[in-house]
C-alpha cells in the first residue's frame, strides 16, 4: 500500500484527533479558571469539594477517566448509550481532566501576583471583578504561558487514548491499518502526525510568548 | 472641616501593639509629614487611615463622614461597603513600591481608573492624564511601558495616577524610599509642586528636610505612639529627649 494511500485513510482520524483538541482546549482553559475559583474559595465545602475533584483527576490515568465517562451512564444508571456517545465520551472525559490541570496552573498565577497590585487597585476604586479582568488576569496569562504549553503539547498526544474507548481517531485508525496491513509504515505515519501536530503547536505559542513580551 | 479625622485607633498584630491610641487630624489642603524612626508604626497608620489594614480600635472620618466608629463592645465597627467605596473617593495613596501596572502603558495606568471606575470619557481623561504628565515633565513617556522607566519616573507616573482620581487628601508611604539620592530629588521636588493644588497631603518620610520645608505640621512617632506634634520649628527644635535622640545629628546641622 502507497503512502499517499495510508495517509488518506489516516485523514479521517487526525480529523477527529484534531476535534477532540480543540473542544478540550476550548472548553477546559475556561472551566479551569471557573475550578480555581473554587479551589481558591473562602467557602470551606466548596474548597473541600474542588480539592477532591482535582485530586481525583490528576491522581487516576486519564484512561480509565475515559472507560468511567463512556461506561458509566449504562453500568451506574442503566442507560443506553447511542453509539455516537463515543465521541462525547471522549469530549466529556478530556475537557474534565484538563480542567483540573489548568485550574492548578492558574492557582500558581494568580497566587504568584504581589499583595501591592491589588493593593493599587483596591486604593484606585477597582471592585472586585475590574481587578481581576483589569489588573490580575492579564498579568497571569504571561506567567502562566511556558506552563500552559506544556500542558497543550502533552494534550496532542494524550487525544490517543480515546482509542480506549474506540473512538476512531488517528491512532487507533494507525493501529487498524498496521495489523490489516501487517506493516509499520502506519505507526510512522502517525508519529510523523503528532510531531508536526506539535511543532505547530510549539511555534504558535512561542508567536503568543513573544506577543506578550512587550512588558517586563 | 476637616478631611482626616482619626481618634484613639489602635492596631495589633499578632499581640504586638504597633498603633497605640493614635489621634490625628488633617484640615483641607494641609500638609502634615509622620516621620520616625522604622518600625514605629508610621505605615501601619498610613494604611489603617487607607483602609488597607482594619484597625481594632478607634475611629476613623473622611470630611466628616463616619468609616469607622467603636462598637458597644468597644471594637471597630465599619461602615457598609457602599459607604466605604463612597468614602474612598476622598483619597489616594502612592506607595513606596509604586505598584504601577506593568501590562499598561503609562498613559493607560493614569486613565483606566478614570475611565472604568470614575465612568468620565476617555477624551477629557487622556487630556487630563497629559496634563498631569507634563506637570510631572514625563509629557514624553506617555506611551512606555513602567519597565523602560526609573524609579523617580515610575513614582512620579504613580503620583500622576493618584492625582487623576481628583482626591482631596493624597498619602505617601515613603515615597522616596526605594530611590538613590538623585532620583529622590526629582520625586520630591514633584510633591513640592502639589503644594499649590491645595489638595491634603500626608507624607510619611525619612528625607528630614523635605519634612521640614514642605510641612505645615509634622508629627513624630516612636513605638506606635505620637511623641510630638506641631510647626516643623517646633519638633525640630524640640527639647523632648526621644525626639533629639531620633534627629540626632540632623538637629546640629540645621
Amino acid at each position: 500500500m502507497a503512502f499517499t494511500k495510508i495517509l488518506t485513510q489516516l485523514a479521517g482520524g487526525m480529523w477527529v484527533s484534531i476535534q477532540i483538541f480543540l473542544v478540550t482546549l476550548i472548553f477546559s482553559l475556561p472551566l479551569g479558571l471557573l475550578v480555581s475559583f473554587g479551589r481558591m474559595s473562602k467557602n470551606r465545602v466548596i474548597e473541600a469539594v474542588v480539592k477532591f475533584y482535582i485530586s481525583v483527576m490528576r491522581g487516576t490515568p486519564l484512561m480509565l477517566q475515559l472507560m468511567v465517562v463512556y461506561f458509566g451512564p449504562y453500568y451506574l444508571f442503566g442507560l443506553k448509550v447511542s453509539n455516537g456517545y463515543r465521541l462525547w465520551a471522549a469530549f466529556i472525559g478530556f475537557v474534565i481532566n484538563y480542567a483540573a490541570y489548568f485550574a492548578e496552573i492558574y492557582r500558581s498565577g494568580i497566587q504568584s501576583m504581589p499583595a501591592g497590585q491589588y493593593e493599587a487597585a483596591k486604593l484606585l476604586g477597582y471592585s472586585k471583578n475590574q481587578t481581576f479582568f483589569r489588573i490580575i488576569f492579564p498579568q497571569v496569562v504571561k506567567r502562566i504561558l511556558p506552563s500552559v504549553t506544556n500542558e497543550v503539547i502533552t494534550l496532542v498526544k494524550d487525544t490517543s487514548l480515546a482509542f480506549t474507548i474506540s473512538v476512531l481517531e488517528m491512532f487507533a485508525v494507525a493501529k487498524a491499518l498496521a495489523s490489516s496491513q501487517t506493516s509499520l509504515i502506519p505507526f510512522v505515519a502517525a508519529g510523523l502526525f503528532y510531531y508536526v501536530f506539535n511543532l505547530v503547536v510549539a511555534l504558535l505559542m512561542e508567536y503568543i510568548e513573544k506577543r506578550m513580551n512587550y512588558y517586563q | 472641616m476637616h478631611v482626616l479625622e482619626m481618634n484613639h485607633v489602635e492596631k495589633s498584630f499578632n499581640e504586638q501593639k504597633v498603633l497605640r491610641d493614635i489621634s490625628l487630624s488633617v484640615k483641607e489642603g494641609e500638609i502634615l509629614s509622620v516621620i520616625g524612626p522604622s518600625g514605629s508604626g508610621k505605615s501601619t497608620l498610613l494604611r489603617c487611615a487607607t483602609m488597607l489594614e482594619e484597625m481594632d480600635r478607634g475611629e476613623l472620618f473622611y470630611l466628616g463622614d463616619k468609616a469607622v466608629w467603636n462598637g458597644s463592645d468597644g471594637a471597630s465597627v465599619y461602615a457598609k461597603k457602599e459607604k466605604l467605596k463612597e468614602i474612598q473617593k476622598n483619597y489616594g495613596l502612592v506607595f513606596q513600591n509604586f505598584h504601577l501596572f506593568p501590562h499598561m502603558t503609562v498613559l493607560n495606568n493614569i486613565i483606566d481608573a478614570p475611565i472604568h471606575v470614575q465612568k468620565r470619557s476617555k477624551e477629557g481623561a487622556v487630556q487630563e492624564a497629559m496634563e498631569l504628565l507634563q506637570k510631572m515633565g514625563l509629557a514624553d513617556k506617555a506611551d512606555a511601558y513602567p519597565c523602560q522607566l526609573s524609579g523617580g519616573q515610575c513614582q512620579r507616573v504613580a503620583i500622576a495616577r493618584a492625582l487623576a482620581l481628583n482626591p482631596k487628601i493624597l498619602f505617601f508611604d515613603e515615597p522616596t524610599s526605594a530611590l538613590d539620592p538623585e532620583l529622590t530629588g526629582e520625586v520630591l521636588k514633584v510633591i513640592k509642586s502639589l503644594a499649590d493644588l491645595h489638595i491634603a497631603m500626608v507624607i510619611v518620610t525619612h528625607e528630614m528636610a523635605f519634612a521640614r520645608d514642605i510641612s505645615d505640621r509634622v508629627i513624630f512617632m516612636a513605638e506606635g505612639v505620637i511623641v510630638e506634634e506641631g510647626t516643623p520649628e517646633e519638633v525640630f527644635a524640640s527639647n523632648n529627649v526621644r525626639t533629639q535622640n531620633f534627629l540626632g545629628r540632623y538637629g546640629e546641622i540645621l
